[in-house]
């Protein structure tokens, strides 16, 4: 299955895991990828505060090259938030003539214009479940993911807003991240806040705003005895595991909860190596629940250090492990 | 009762400027948007109340609201809303028309979206070792010290990028940008 490609500029920086292991599962799944040539940031949610002509113009230049890039009808993203720009303004420049005109002149001044509908655009997770199926990846599993507990984690744009005629899940209880972990061979803990909101940039512009909706998901993950926290998005996974120790500065906290993303898990079921997936990458170490499942070789746990850097306590021998 | 007032040409602009806002004077004031909100205990007005005062054409007041501004764009409001109001699509208007009419005071949030598209537009990526020192040293920089640890650990953690990438052709992207300005007339 032959796919357009639109990474985003987070796969290669803050998510680079997520594009290794992206790349690392395609060829096992019988996916290709041909990424778009001189592709250009999608604006994230940042564009359209400040500028809504320039900011469907800067999605609309995504789209229009792709679209006359060697006949290219699907276009597949692996960020949400790249993902909900490049098929709304798909949707709208359908939708509302006077904004694909505006969009398509604005194209003109460098020589392009793009057609509503000429792109399917779909977000990996879609072409993993429905195109590859579950059974074909069941199939595939050679190191099930007996014994983890893993939270199913969707975020916003998978599911909201429903701008679809054929909408992937449920807008407000989804399950397809849920069932594709239970193919792999893992528990799907229920998670019901999987599909609330990790705050976005919250944590640039408001922190304590931005910390709040953290820690809701990771209470209600650790509530549920997760393992780890398993995710679509790139913002999403920086701000649960990179503002991780940040949460528990802010509200005495305590938590230590992985944060890996859909493709890495994938990847492990395969029997690909966890070095391959980028894990190791993620701020709140994976190792002992990547260790739980009999990974080759053990990737080392952190050190603990001998005290905890806000321990007030007054230090005092360390108790002789026995035998 | 024939009010033809300059009170609707707010409820006007925002509607033109926004596709399919129209169903905003449907608004039934239900209060299903603030009681969706994961940010609405932080925000000056529920999304309730900023139609309601849109609505009573309360221009100045809605502008210089926190709302758009904590808005997280999580799209709940609009999938629940009874009415089909594109919520989320006209918090993005009024920060628009809030920055424009300078009204707003504080100027974290949409400082952050200038010092965003600024790389955006020269490069035509976004980077985020430029955006984070930039930002943060004009904002509240000595609350920021704990950004360097976090760095650095980014940084060891292969997760930065320390140059921009610039796309090829990124005169093709500044035209068509320019054009789209000059189109909304900014």
């Amino acid at each position: 299955m032959r796919y357009g490609y639109y990474p985003g500029c987070s796969l290669s920086s803050t998510a680079r895991a997520y594009d290794m292991s992206t790349k690392a599962i395609a060829s096992p799944l019988g996916i290709e990828f041909e990424e778009v040539e001189d592709w250009n940031c999608c604006g994230a949610t940042e564009y359209f505060s400040l500028n809504k002509t320039a900011a469907y113009a800067l999605v609309g230049r995504n789209l229009a090259l792709a679209a006359s890039q060697d006949n290219l009808e699907q276009l597949t993203v692996p960020c949400s938030a790249c993902y909900l720009n490049l098929k709304k303004t798909d949707y709208y420049m359908g939708k509302y003539p006077k904004l694909a005109n505006l969009t398509n002149e604005a194209l003109a001044a460098g020589g392009l214009s793009y057609k509503a509908g000429s792109l399917t655009i779909r977000h990996l997770i879609d072409v993993v479940v429905n195109d590859v199926g579950y059974d074909a990846i069941a199939e595939k599993v050679v190191r099930p993911l007996k014994g983890l507990r893993l939270a199913p984690y969707y975020g916003c744009f998978i599911v909201r807003p429903e701008i679809s005629e054929e909408p992937l899940d449920d807008p407000e209880y989804p399950t397809h991240l849920d069932r594709l972990l239970t193919t792999l061979g893992a528990v799907a803990v229920d998670f019901p806040l999987k599909a609330q909101c990790c705050g976005g940039h919250m944590t640039q512009i408001s922190a304590e705003t931005g910390y709040e909706l953290i820690r809701r998901l990771l209470h209600n993950a650790s509530q549920h005895e997760a393992d780890a926290i398993v995710t679509i998005c790139p913002m999403c996974q920086l701000n649960l595991d990179a503002y991780q120790s940040h949460v528990n500065r802010h509200f005495k906290t305590n938590y230590s909860m992985p944060v890996l993303y859909f493709t890495q898990m994938i990847g492990l079921a395969l029997g690909i190596e966890p070095k391959e997936l980028g894990i190791g990458q993620e701020f709140v170490s994976a190792a002992g629940m990547v260790n739980k499942i009999g990974t080759e070789p053990e990737i080392p746990e952190p050190v603990k250090p001998r005290r905890e850097k806000d321990d007030k306590s007054l230090p005092m021998p360390r108790k002789r492990v026995e035998g | 009762m024939t009010e033809t007032n300059s009170n609707h040409d707010f409820l006007e602009e925002i509607i033109t400027a926004t596709p399919g806002a129209e169903t905003l004077i449907t608004c039934l004031q239900c209060g299903t948007c603030g009681g969706s909100c994961p940010s609405g205990s932080d925000m000056d007005n529920t999304p309730r109340q900023i139609f309601a005062m849109i609505n009573a054409g309360m221009r100045d007041d809605v502008l210089r609201s926190n709302t758009p501004w904590y808005c997280v764009s999580c799209y709940y409001c609009m999938t629940r809303c009874p009415r089909e109001i594109p919520i989320t699509d006209i918090m993005y208007t009024l920060k628009n028309m809030a920055v424009r009419a300078k009204l707003y005071a504080d100027s974290d949030a949409p400082d952050f979206s200038k010092t965003f598209i600024s790389f955006v537009e020269n490069y035509g990526r976004s980077f985020e070792v430029g955006l984070a020192s930039r930002y943060h040293l004009t904002h509240k920089p000595l609350k920021k010290f704990d950004m360097v640890p976090f760095a650095l650990n980014m940084l060891m953690k292969n997760r930065l990028s320390l140059r921009p990438e610039r796309i090829k052709n990124i005169g093709q992207l500044q035209a068509i940008l320019n054009e789209a300005k000059t189109l909304e007339g900014v």
